[in-house]
This record gives structure tokens, C-alpha cells and sequence, in this order.
């Protein structure tokens, strides 16, 4: 049965006051390796069918979700999500169902897009050849590689039949002494594999071996450092993650204001910079349309279907929107937003490259990525975490050697307001949350006292 | 401790033997050394409200089947949701696909190390009440109810409330002949107050320490815990933080919880002495280890009194099965002994490698859609058989912290630097505690603490904590994982201001 099919008979078999299903066709492809060597490998197809009924028991609207793998039957999904619903009680959520269709999404009656392991024909033979050249260097390279194609065909009892592809990748490459003590790391997001150079990656792996050489021990304390896209952008997602509105107005995230409401309007930064998400911005292309299969205060299953349009969170430094389904809209007569998969940082006026932020540092650290980044303190957003992979001893605008690593003590909405430089935005991968989030575009920023709270004696 | 449970029939009624047949033999007649199927049914209920109004509940049922196999000595792995021969003969097909594009990369020749066929074996995990079987309504109104006790204290202002609750089947089949079929149930409730000071914009909030354990819905009717008096001290508990004085940062003696503790054990013992991480497996993400296979048998963990084990059997554990993922069954070994590092948590591959005789059964995927990685046993701190109950190691502290429940967790790569903070942090003065203290988070290096174990806590001190979210692998897995530990001191351990590290 295809996965439209499936769709319209989830519909048709609805007693209910309303319903959402929607079907993900998925396909993916992996390479993991270790020391010069394979590790795991996978090809994996799924289907996951999700059937969201909504029935007013009289006291109110209620949601229930059902989901399944595969090819399940669909009139026996349909009757337990709508037990679901009668049993959870009245959903806070509750607003009528979208019923306009939004722009972008894509055609309905088309076959799901798909990948497989063959995605990695030319990857695979180019990073073998990587390794005997990190072979005959005496170094080791570790890392993963993914390609993966998600179609999702979403439905509703309002008529709307909208279909999205999301082609997503990754990969990452870490270089290591045979010892383990020197280690760095380079990492691409990628649509389809064909922008992926492994001769680039592995080269940028040697620059940052041949900096290592040299081994500086200092101490914990405050530093000028050069965070590159990829330390960014971990921060950034972690902040856009918090970006709740209701937590905000109910005075319980960092975006909450002393006295009550929250601080939208506040200057967050002094440069100019911009957060914003675009589910067209090119190359970091996503769903233009919500896909919710359970409620949160930042989701609704009722926004199904809703338009997710591009969105600026922090503009010219001054904090603009947050993430706000559409029944908190309407009991804070404030606009319907929501998350979109991607996110990009930017100061229209920077020039400067990640390379020229170099060469105009007198003293300071280049880090390279971030890593365990768990939150402290939500009052402050205060995160922790580590370097990894790469901290630079920068000297009269020359790496000079590499650092040990430190933990660091650091809140994002701090940081941005103590950010003095930024960097043109590239497209660039997240090191902790790529798991979740691969779409980011960031510049490398300019902090001139980030808090290196102590040591880490890892490598 | 066998249930007289079995696995439910609707699992046992899916082509199981078939789909066994078909992957199979197909697997063997293109060459493959060693072949296993694995299909698995994983039920998954999640209830969430806010402010004890429902925010949503999800039911979802992942069901698929996975070829894994070893051709030429290099892994090929494929996975689908179509339980059919034709599939099952598909997936062994490009498994092998998936193997050859591989073997440009792959120089290690793959071998497993022995384990005794199981040829029709079974186990159901220790729970009286199914939740599944349990009415929606039901589940949902006890946890509304649970919600409005807290929401209706003085100076609660939110509840944040969930429970999540699994019921894992798995069929496992191998070239040997091992056929194994087990059943597992798992459960987490969690209860969140929060107060919120509108004048100051200052918000804290405090959550229950009931851990997450391999129990069915008893665990919320029964009397193993204790919800509704957990539930009516956590108003006045969050009462005095809101109140309590900013801890001036520096050294004190710690005496950490279990509540708190078994996250440190997860963090700088667990994760630390997984064989897959010392040998660079997991180097490019999850990381490596600083207990490296040259210092097994001579490097000193931590004090004489540390004695810390690996189990797969362990009754409620959340890692607990009657055979892993590579059909080796479920063990109990040293890891720690007398302070000392003794032993790892290994898989069939990693076993071989090592020259060992046999894996101690640590292989496990978070469903059949990944392939099986080396992941963690129960790992566990042994009570001093005599040893103190928590009073009366608090009452041998001069000028010390005592920490109850997790909250932020942090390490390293390697597993040396570590930071945690925790739900409640008490001032201990001249043996007694004298009242909770803010902003405290404690931070050290894995081998320093350890060392610093001064006092281990008897048996009476000992709870079974755990996690259901410990990530691993890429792509990323989640796996279940429990430890049990007594309450033990530490001394001299470094305390940190969070505000002051914040800056401000």
C-alpha cells in the first residue's frame, strides 16, 4: 500500500472531530570507522504511520497519538487514537485544525525519494585512500558517515494533503596521534553526498595535526577566543531550544522578564546579529510546513499542517520572536510561530573571514568544536561543557600550538552580548547535536573573556 | 527470580521461523561466515502534562526486523518494517551489499568469540502489572491526580509531570543456532514543582528521586515508593532552596546521595570502562577512556574501599536480559576490585580481540533498525557489608555538602573532568545538616574522587538508580542502563558557584 494510500484511509475511517495522519517514508545509508578501519555500517528503510484523532468529549477538545511501524491496520490505528483522545481529557492546546494549505509543500501524488548505501560509491574508495595516507603519516582517523532521505505525506480531516523530502547528511572526520594525545577534527552537513570532498576534509585534518605539534599547557581562567561556525552554532541550537515562549511568559526560561511577560524587545547583542530560521535558506533547505506527532509548549498536534514561514529570533541584536504555537497565540495576542529545522547566525556588516579573525589576533584560543554541553542554570542559561578536538594557541595572528582542553562554564545569550567580532556565515556542522541538528549556518565570533572554568586532562 | 510470565503471544505469533529461515539461509548461501536476525516489537507510552492538565499522550509501536552479518570478515548490516521471507531474503542480500561497499574501508578481519547455543530459549523480565494493559484513562488519571496533590501546594506555581513506560520484545537468531525470545518492561514517572518569584524574575524549581526501574505500572500503585509523601515534602523542600544562601564556592567533604551518585557512577565508571571506548571505537563521538587495556590490573580507580561490578542480571536493573543482542547470556563480573581496575564491558568482536574466552554479553540495540554496539551492564558500587547508614556518615563530617538527587551532568571525553549538580544540596556542620544551600555544582577528575572515597555506606543506603536516555553509536542509540550504589563521603572535593561562574 503507498504511503498516500495510507493517508486516505486513516481519513476516510475517522469517527472523530478531527484527524492528522501522516506517513515517513524513510531510507538511509551509514559508514562508522576507527583507526584507519570500519567499525559499523548499516542500510535501514522504515515507515512510520502517525494517527492523530481529535474528538470534543463535550468539556473540550482532546488529542491522542497513535503510531506504528510499517504497514499496520489502519482502522484499528484509527479507533485507538481515538480512545487515546477520549481518555487524555481536554487538550490547553485546542484550536481549530489548519485547513490552508502553505506554500511549498510538495507533490502529493509523487513516489517517496530515496537513498541507499551506494550513496557512498566514490566516498567510500576515497576515504580508504584517506586512511593509507594517514597510515603512512603515523596517524589515525576516526569518524561517520550518513545519508538519509525522509518523505513525509501529512493529511488532515481539513483537506489539506501536503508532502515534504528531506534529504540530510553528514560527516565527520577526527585525527588522532596513534597515542590518542593529539586529536582534531573536521566535520561537513550535506544534502547528497556530492559536495562532500574527502581530499578536503582529510587536508583540513593535517593542517590541524600539523598545529598540534607543538604542545602549550595553560591554565584554567578567562581567554580571547575565536569560536569557530561549529563551536557557534552548538551554542546557538541549544538557545533556539530554549526559545519557549510560554516557559518565557510564565517567567521560567531565560527569556522571562523580572516583573512579568518576557524580554522580546531586549538587546541581546551589541553587534548587529541576526538568528533566523528560513526553511528555503539554500542548502539548508527544510519542511515549510509543522509535522507534530505530540504537544509540548513549543509544539501542537492542532498545528499540524501550519506554515512554518522564515523567521528572525534575535534581529540586530535585539531579541524579536519566540517559539509560540497558535493556541498560546491567541491567549497572549501575540503571532503564531514555530520552530523550523534550521538555524543561521549572521552580522550583514562582517567581512571577515574565520582566517583574517586569525591573523588579527594578538593572544588568544581558536577552539574547534564543543562538547557534553548540558545546562546548569536555566535561570542564567548557564551551559557547561568542553573543548574537544582542537584548542589553538593563536600569537601574533599564528597558531603557535595546541592548548589543553578545558571545561567551560559559558550561558549563549551571555555570550552574544560580550561578542565583539563576527565572521562571514558559513554553512557548517554541529558537533554535539547533529544527531538532531545538521542545518546551520554561522560565523565564527570573537569573545574576549570566555570562561575556562578548569582543566580537562582529555584529548 | 524467573517470572512465571511468558512472552506475549502476539509477539511468539509473528513468521518468526520463517523470517529465521529465509535471512538465514540466505545469508550462508552467499558466503557469509556467521548471519543473525533480530526482529523486534518495541511499545512505547508517553504521558506528559503541564500544570497536571494533559499536555499529550503518545502510543507508539516500533516493529521491524534486522540481517546482520559477517562476510569476508567485514560487517554488513540492513534493517526494515516488512516482516515477510521476501524481505527477510532481501535484507540478508544487502546486508552483504552493504558489507562488500564497506570492505574498501575495513582492514580488521572480523571474528566472534565464542558463546553455547541456546536453541529455544526464553525470559520475561521481573514486573507484576503489564501497563499496556493497564485502561489509558486509568494511567492518565493517577498522574493527574499525582500533579493536582503537587500543583495545590502553597507556592507551587507549575507542575511539569510525565511518565513513560516500555515494553520491549525481542527475537534474536544466529548461523550457530542460538533462537532466543525475551520480553522486558520498563517505566519512568517524574514530577517537576517550579515557583516562580514575578518581583525578582528568580525561578527554581525541584523534582522527585523516584529513578526510572525495570517495573511495570506497580511501580505507581504499588508500595515500592512512596509518590504522594515524595510528593507532599517537595513543596516545603522547594520552599527553603528559594530561601537558602548562595554556598561560597570551594574544597569540602561531600556525602553524595545514591539519589545523586549513580549518575556519577554512569559518567566516570560506566562509560569509562567500556572496551569499545579504551580501543577508539567511539573516539570520533561518544569518546574514549583513560582506563586503557595496558593499565588492566594495576591502575588505581579509586580508594580501597571502591568494589564496583558489571551485571546483566541484576533483578529491576534496566540493562538486565536473559541474552544480549549477540545471543551471550546475561553475566555478573568485576570491574573495580579493592579500588583497582579489573575487568570491561566487552561484545563477541571485542571479546576475541582481547583473548578472552568468552564476551560478557554487553551487546545491545535500541531497536532493530540499529546494529548492535557494545553498551552498558548495570554497573554498580558495592555497600560496605557493615558499613554506616547516611546519618551516620553526615554525623562524621565537620564542614561538609550533602548532595540528593541529579539534576546537570557533564565529562569529558576521556572521563577525566567532571561536573554535576543535583535537586538539593545541604550545609553539613559539626555532623548535622543545617539547612540547603543554592548554586552548588561539584566538579573533579574521575581518579581524584575516587581516591577520595573515605566512607562507604552499608547495605541499608543501597538504591538501584537509572536512566533510560544513555546515548551512544552513530547514528546515535538510547539505551536503558541502571546502577545501584550505597551513599559514600568524599573528601575535599571541589565546589563551584554557579552564579559566580556565570559571571555575574
Amino acid at each position: 500500500m503507498s504511503p498516500q494510500e495510507l493517508v486516505e484511509r486513516a481519513l476516510s475511517a475517522s469517527t472523530a472531530d478531527g484527524q492528522v495522519t501522516f506517513v515517513t517514508e524513510s531510507s538511509e545509508a551509514n559508514l562508522r570507522w576507527a583507526a584507519n578501519s570500519l567499525t559499523t555500517n548499516g542500510a535501514m528503510r522504515s515507515r512510520h504511520v502517525v494517527v492523530v484523532s481529535f474528538v470534543d468529549g463535550g468539556a473540550g477538545m482532546a488529542a491522542g497519538t497513535v503510531a506504528r511501524t510499517g504497514t499496520p491496520d489502519v482502522a484499528a490505528l484509527v479507533v485507538a487514537s481515538e480512545q487515546a483522545a477520549r481518555d487524555a481529557g481536554p487538550a490547553e492546546d485546542a484550536v481549530p485544525l489548519v485547513s490552508e494549505t502553505p506554500a511549498g509543500s510538495g507533490d502529493w501524488d509523487a513516489a517517496p525519494a530515496e537513498t541507499s548505501i551506494e550513496v557512498f560509491a566514490d566516498f567510500a574508495p576515497a576515504l580508504g585512500q584517506a586512511f593509507g595516507e594517514a597510515r603512512d603519516r603515523d596517524e589515525l582517523l576516526f569518524g561517520f558517515a550518513e545519508h538519509s532521505m525522509r518523505t513525509t505525506y501529512l493529511g488532515t480531516s481539513t483537506g489539506l494533503r501536503l508532502r515534504t523530502d528531506q534529504p540530510t547528511g553528514r560527516v565527520e572526520l577526527n585525527g588522532k596521534s596513534p597515542d590518542f594525545s593529539r586529536s582534531v577534527w573536521s566535520g561537513v552537513g550535506t544534502r547528497d553526498f556530492r559536495d562532500v570532498s574527502v581530499i578536503d576534509l582529510a587536508a583540513d585534518v593535517q593542517k590541524k595535526m600539523g598545529w598540534s605539534a607543538r604542545r602549550i599547557d595553560l591554565p584554567a581562567g578567562r581567554y580571547e577566543a575565536l569560536l569557530p561556525p561549529s563551536a557557534v552554532s552548538d551554542l546557538m541550537i541549544y538557545l533556539y531550544w530554549t526559545m519557549e515562549a510560554r516557559d518565557a511568559d510564565e517567567g521560567r526560561n531565560v527569556f522571562a522578564k523580572p516583573g512579568g511577560g518576557n524580554r522580546i524587545g531586549d538587546r541581546l547583542a551589541e553587534l548587529p546579529l541576526t538568528l533566523r530560521s528560513d526553511p528555503a535558506a539554500p542548502g539548508l533547505e527544510t519542511a515549510p510546513f509543522q509535522i507534530v506527532g505530540a504537544s509540548s509548549g513549543s509544539a501542537s498536534v492542532f498545528d499540524n499542517g501550519m506554515a512554518t514561514p522564515a523567521v528572525n529570533w534575535i534581529e540586530n541584536g535585539v531579541l524579536t520572536n519566540l517559539v509560540r504555537p497558535r493556541a498560546w497565540a491567541l491567549r497572549t495576542t501575540a503571532p503564531a510561530t514555530a520552530a523550523v529545522d534550521n538555524l543561521i547566525l549572521e552580522d550583514p556588516t562582517a567581512t571577515a573571514s574565520q582566517d583574517e579573525m586569525l591573523a588579527a589576533t594578538d593572544r588568544g584560543l581558536l577552539l574547534t568544536t564543543l562538547w557534553y554541553i548540558r545546562e546548569v542554570d536555566p535561570q542564567t542559561l548557564l551551559l557547561t561543557g568542553l573543548t574537544r578536538d582542537g584548542v589553538f594557541l593563536v600569537e601574533g595572528g599564528e597558531v603557535t600550538g595546541a592548548v589543553n582542553n578545558f571545561r567551560f562554564n559559558e550561558s549563549p545569550v551571555d555570550l552574544l552580548g560580550r561578542t565583539v567580532q563576527a565572521g562571514r556565515t558559513e554553512r557548517t556542522l554541529p558537533r554535539e547535536w547533529n544527531d538532531w541538528f545538521t542545518r546551520a549556518a554561522m560565523p565564527a565570533l570573537r569573545v574576549p573573556d570566555f570562561n575556562m572554568s578548569s582543566i580537562s586532562p582529555a584529548s | 527470580m524467573a517470572s512465571s510470565r511468558t512472552v506475549d503471544e502476539t509477539f511468539l505469533a509473528l513468521p518468526l521461523a520463517a523470517l529465521t529461515d529465509a535471512a538465514l539461509t540466505r545469508a550462508l548461501d552467499l558466503g557469509c561466515e556467521h548471519a543473525d536476525l533480530r526482529v523486534e516489537r518495541i511499545h512505547t507510552q508517553t504521558v506528559s502534562l503541564r500544570d497536571a492538565r494533559p499536555e499529550s499522550f503518545t502510543d507508539g509501536e516500533d516493529l521491524g526486523l534486522a540481517v546482520r552479518v559477517v562476510h569476508e570478515g567485514t560487517w554488513g548490516f540492513a534493517a526494515g518494517v516488512v516482516l515477510t521471507a521476501a524481505e527477510a531474503v532481501r535484507l540478508a542480500e544487502e546486508a552483504v551489499a552493504v558489507a562488500k561497499v564497506s570492505a574498501a574501508i575495513n582492514s580488521d578481519r572480523v571474528e566472534l568469540a565464542p558463546e553455547p547455543v541456546y536453541a529455544d530459549a526464553m525470559w520475561v523480565s521481573d514486573y507484576e502489572i503489564d501497563p499496556f494493559g493497564v485502561p489509558d484513562g486509568e494511567k492518565s488519571g493517577l498522574l493527574i491526580d499525582l500533579s493536582e496533590q503537587l500543583m495545590a501546594a502553597d507556592g507551587v506555581e507549575h507542575v511539569q509531570s510525565s511518565c513513560m513506560h516500555v515494553k520491549e520484545q525481542k527475537y534474536y537468531a544466529d548461523t550457530a543456532g542460538t533462537r532466543t525470545r525475551q520480553q522486558r518492561v520498563r517505566i519512568h514517572p517524574e514530577f517537576t514543582a517550579l515557583t516562580v518569584d514575578r518581583a525578582t524574575g528568580q525561578f527554581e524549581s525541584m523534582r522527585t528521586l523516584a529513578p526510572p526501574v525495570g517495573k511495570g505500572w506497580e511501580y505507581l500503585t504499588g508500595g515500592d515508593w512512596d509518590w504522594r509523601g515524595e510528593l507532599a515534602e517537595i513543596p516545603e523542600l522547594l520552599r527553603e532552596k528559594t530561601k537558602a544562601p548562595s554556598v561560597e564556592a570551594g574544597r569540602y567533604d561531600l556525602v553524595v546521595d545514591p539519589s545523586n551518585l549513580f549518575l556519577t557512577i554512569h559518567e566516570s565508571i560506566g562509560h569509562a570502562t567500556e572496551l569499545d571506548r579504551a580501543l577508539g571505537y567511539e573516539a570520533a563521538y561518544a569518546g574514549t577512556s583513560f582506563a586503557t587495556v595496558d593499565k588492566l590490573g594495576s591502575l588505581q580507580y579509586g580508594s580501597r574501599l571502591m568494589n564496583v561490578t558489571g551485571d546483566r542480571t541484576a533483578r529491576h536493573g534496566l540493562s538486565t536480559v536473559g541474552w544480549d543482542d549477540e545471543g551471550v547470556a546475561g553475566q555478573r563480573w568485576d570491574i573495580v576490585k579493592d579500588g583497582v581496575l579489573v575487568g570491561y564491558q566487552v561484545d563477541r568482536n571485542m571479546a576475541r580481540l582481547r583473548g578472552m574466552p568468552r564476551s560478557n554479553g554487553c551487546a545491545f540495540a535500541d531497536s532493530s533498525s540499529h546494529v548492535p554496539v557494545q553498551r552498558m551492564a548495570n554497573v554498580s558500587l558495592h555497600p560496605a557489608p557493615d558499613g554506616p547508614s547516611t546519618q551516620e556518615i553526615i554525623a562524621g563530617v565537620e564542614r561538609g555538602i550533602y548532595v540528593v538527587g541529579d539534576k546537570s551532568w557533564s565529562i569529558d571525553m576521556q572521563r577525566y573532568n567532571f561536573q554535576f549538580t543535583g535537586q538539593r544540596f545541604y550545609r553539613i556542620e559539626g555532623g548535622r545538616l543545617a539547612g540547603q544551600l543554592r548554586d552548588v555544582a561539584y566538579q573533579a577528575t574521575t581518579t581524584d574522587f575516587w581516591g577520595s572515597m573515605a566512607v562507604v555506606g552499608g547495605p541499608q543506603t543501597y538504591v538501584l538508580g537509572g536512566a533510560f536516555n544513555c546515548g551512544k553509536a552513530q547514528p546515535g542509540q538510547v539505551a536503558p542502563v541502571s546502577h545501584g550504589c550505597p551513599t559514600a563521603l568524599f573528601e575535599n572535593v571541589t565546589i563551584l558557584n554557579t552564579v559566580q561562574e556565570a559571571g555575574r
